[in-house]
């Protein structure tokens, strides 16, 4: 089981801010975001964004690494605080 | 007292109280340097009457924990300390608060500015405007991206 949090306007694109999946293998962040693309509408047009932002365990990481059981995902636009 | 603080909070901060805070048991600072964010009423020629600021909780406070743990490598500081405020702010409130004591100004200057250029392209927080012809989530600057880059070349 892995848990997904989505941030600021992906957030309210998709209605909810968190979510679990259960992952029948080991698959890398790019692998997760296009299942959650084929899920079809809002999925496919908020999560098709060049500019998203991944984090595995709190730590951004690239479209390649592969997500274990039990890690936290996070899925968010480029930051603007300060 | 550790010498590396931050926050993220939803109340105002003291700005006299976070002054004391740096001078509090050190006498070696020569050089304060602070830097102080605030919501501005206009934004893209638009009156903004309300700002939501969102943050990641967890991540927030370990990118924050690291850039300040990266500034006390790059310079000799003596206090350092972070605040920034999240949840819904108005016109005037105080956003962040960047703060470094020194022996001398040229480490608290460069350790302030390097803080805040980081913790623009890098804290997880997005905000959001509110103004009388609706509300829109604020897009990343470019120029924001590039102040910071500037730090990574100049290792």
């Amino acid at each position: 089981m892995i848990t997904l949090l989505y941030f600021a306007r992906y957030r309210e694109a998709l209605g909810q801010e968190k979510e679990q999946l259960e992952l029948d293998s080991p698959c890398s962040l790019q692998e997760l975001l296009d299942r959650l693309r084929e899920r079809g509408e809002p999925w496919a047009s908020t999560l098709n964004d060049n500019k998203l932002l991944m984090a595995i365990n709190q730590t951004i990481a690239p479209a390649e690494q592969l997500i274990n059981d039990g890690d936290e995902v996070a899925f968010f636009p480029p930051v603007t605080g300060g | 007292m550790d010498k590396l603080q931050l926050s993220i909070q939803t109340d105002d901060f003291n700005i006299e109280d976070e002054y004391q805070y740096l001078r509090q048991g050190n006498s070696d600072s020569g050089a304060v340097v602070t830097f102080l964010g605030q919501v501005r009423d206009f934004n893209q020629g638009e009156a903004v009457s309300q700002l939501e600021l969102e943050h990641y909780p967890g991540m927030t406070e370990s990118v924050l924990k690291k850039l300040l743990e990266e500034a006390d490598k790059r310079w000799a500081i003596d206090r350092a300390k972070i605040i920034h405020r999240v949840g819904p702010l108005n016109a005037s409130d105080k956003i962040v608060w960047v703060a470094v004591a020194s022996a001398h100004r040229g480490d608290a200057f460069h350790a302030c500015e390097f803080l805040i250029d980081a913790l623009k392209t890098q804290a997880p927080f997005w905000k959001k405007e509110r103004s009388a012809t609706g509300e829109r989530w604020l897009d990343a600057r470019d120029s924001d991206q590039d102040k910071a880059q500037q730090w990574m070349k100049n290792d």
